[in-house]
């Protein structure tokens, strides 16, 4: 697996962050080196297992559908930056 | 005995027959505080005045009669990444350097109905990534046994407080090592519970499928009694799973006389200092010569354990940190063009490298055209994991291993190099993987006069049988009693 510039660019785009051009270099050797580890993977045998996403199994938990106290909005909202009649504000999303 | 030598429990008790004041004990650890924290750093925040007064509600309560935990009026710190209602819960990361929370962890609000005195919240990584707090966005944080070497992590901060005397004891969270590893490098005890024992509501989300709260203490009863108060079924984590938490007396009572002790021979070979190796040996010794059955088996799937766990939680991590987009909370780019920057340049400022590191390599995992490669292959080589330790569990009662290859290391030595750095997870991460609970207590020291612990490991909910072990280990050895020269006596360390 070789870790490419395009590839790096492609990661930056997915976890919207953007590196600057000594991260992007670090950041490309690092993931070769992690990579290359993580290939020994490859050396088990898988075929047939069930893979497995939690310790104990997934099951759905319900609870009855009753009404119950929220959280208080403007405790919420002061921990928003930019906030304007009881709501966050953000750049405008469209025309 | 000094007030500060006590344990959690010792000093519960003398604040229950009066002995001891509330505000007394909480003095004595703020002026160890003081004279630690230069040293040290244990703690992002810490709040005299809050604790003080806390000290004397908690005092009148006691008074009246309306607390009955053996840790009412104990004073405590708290992981930065575990919500407390009021106080800033920071992460150790620029991002949430100014958010204070609109509710408390249900760890945290169960200790604090339980009498807690809390008196600050401490170090980490950032985001609880990585093994040596050294990413916190605030400063490293130092290992109270030797100031030149890091504490581990990423609960850096929550082993260092208790063994520089600073707290009676500490709530961590583990993801992949992050209670057990500090706890070794730094000479106390922690516990990492069985996934879905505690409530992770109220912690700040890393790997979901992989985190999870425990104490940290100066011995196993202590971490017992912590336990006995968070391990309480939480419905609004769909994980928590109603169970028993261990019992105090039958912990602090009980013998390993004819218990069975598997020893994974491939946890003590290559890349396992040679010093570290003969002291748990000698633990395992110990717990013969107490009537424990010791036999060695065979588990090479370890080899596979860290690669297994980077792709499961860089995965989760890369999902779970999407939130973090500087509208809600947290913090917020200045100037961008529109909603797309805002995001971009939020996370780009808001992240040290660790965490982005680790964002960008848990997309790459889940991208389409890796996604089988890579983060399926991890889930079923999980299962395989899974299966190795389904056959120990059929044969022995615990399973005693190494908590870190190494004793704590030199600040510094080994930033840069992050593969470095994960391979020492090896013998912690595979336990989060699948979801069993573990504890390390102090077991010796190194040539260089640095503790070294071991590992317990157990069956899902078999927290008793590891604490029942650990406390008859320390009944009979002194490795826990033991504290850094500089932080012996009082509150006046050097």
């Amino acid at each position: 697996m070789m870790i490419t510039d395009e590839l790096v660019g492609y990661l930056e785009e997915l976890g919207k962050i953007r590196l600057d051009d000594g991260e992007k270099v670090q950041t490309k050797n690092d993931l070769q080196k992690i990579l290359a580890y993580m290939d020994t993977l490859n050396e088990l045998d898988t075929n047939g297992v069930e893979p497995m996403s939690h310790a104990f199994g997934n099951e759905n938990v319900f609870r009855e559908d009753e009404v119950q106290p929220s959280a208080d909005r403007d405790l919420l909202l002061s921990n928003s930056e930019r906030k304007k009649d009881g709501s966050y504000m953000v750049p405008r999303t469209f025309e | 005995m000094e007030l500060l030598d006590l344990t959690a429990l010792q000093l519960g008790q003398k604040i229950k027959s009066g002995e001891i004041g509330v505000r007394e004990a909480a003095a004595a650890s703020i002026s160890r505080i003081r004279a630690a924290e230069p040293a040290v750093h244990s703690f992002v925040s810490f709040n005299e005045e809050a604790a003080l007064t806390r000290a004397d509600e908690i005092q009148k309560k006691i008074d009246a009669g309306e607390l009955s935990s053996p840790l009412a009026g104990v004073p405590m710190a708290v992981k930065d990444n575990i919500c407390t209602k009021g106080v800033a819960t920071t992460c150790s990361s620029r991002m949430l350097e100014n958010f204070v929370p609109t509710y408390s962890a249900n760890a945290w609000h169960l200790l604090e109905n339980a009498g807690a005195v809390m008196l600050g919240k401490t170090n980490l990584d950032e985001f609880a990534m990585g093994s040596t707090t050294e990413t916190s966005y605030f400063g490293a944080t130092r290992n109270p046994w030797d100031p030149s070497r890091v504490p581990g992590g990423s609960s850096g901060g929550s082993a260092a407080a208790v063994a520089a005397g600073e707290a009676f004891y500490t709530l961590g969270s583990d993801t992949g090592g992050s209670i057990r590893q500090p706890a070794a490098f730094c000479g106390v005890t922690g516990i990492k519970p069985t996934y879905g024992s505690v409530s992770r509501y109220g912690l700040v989300a890393f790997a979901s499928s992989l985190d999870q709260i425990g104490p940290i203490g100066r011995d196993a009863a202590d971490c017992a009694a912590v336990l006995a108060e968070i391990m309480k079924h939480d419905r609004r984590d769909s994980t928590s799973v109603p169970t028993a938490a261990p019992g105090l007396s039958a912990v602090q009572n009980g013998s390993v006389k004819g218990m069975k002790i598997g020893i994974p021979k491939n946890f003590y070979g290559e890349g396992l200092d040679s010093e570290v190796r003969d002291t748990i040996l000698k633990a395992a010794e110990q717990f013969r010569a107490m009537g424990a059955e010791l036999e060695e088996f065979e588990m090479p799937i370890v080899k596979y354990a860290v690669p297994t766990y980077y792709i499961l939680a860089t995965a989760e991590a890369s999902s779970n940190l999407a939130r973090y987009d500087g509208v809600k909370y947290g913090y917020r780019a200045k100037d961008y063009a529109d909603l797309a920057e805002l995001y971009t340049k939020t996370r780009s400022e808001g992240f040290g490298m660790e965490v982005k590191r680790r964002i960008l390599l848990g997309c790459f995992v889940l991208s389409s055209g890796y996604y089988d490669a890579y983060y399926l292959k991890a889930l079923k080589v999980r299962a395989l994991i899974k299966q190795a330790f389904d056959r120990a569990f059929e044969k022995y009662d615990m399973i005693l291993a190494p908590t870190a290859p190494t004793t704590a290391y030199k600040i510094g030595e080994n930033t840069g190099d992050p593969l470095k750095l994960y391979l020492g997870d090896i013998y912690t991460a595979m336990i989060n993987i699948v979801g069993l609970p573990a504890l390390t207590a102090p077991c010796g020291f190194d040539a260089k006069g640095l503790p070294v612990g071991m590992q317990l490991i157990g069956r899902p909910f078999g927290e008793e049988v590891l604490l029942t072990a650990a406390c008859a280990y320390q009944r009979e050895t002194d490795f826990h009693r033991r504290r850094p020269s500089a932080f012996l006596k009082g509150g006046d360390a050097q």
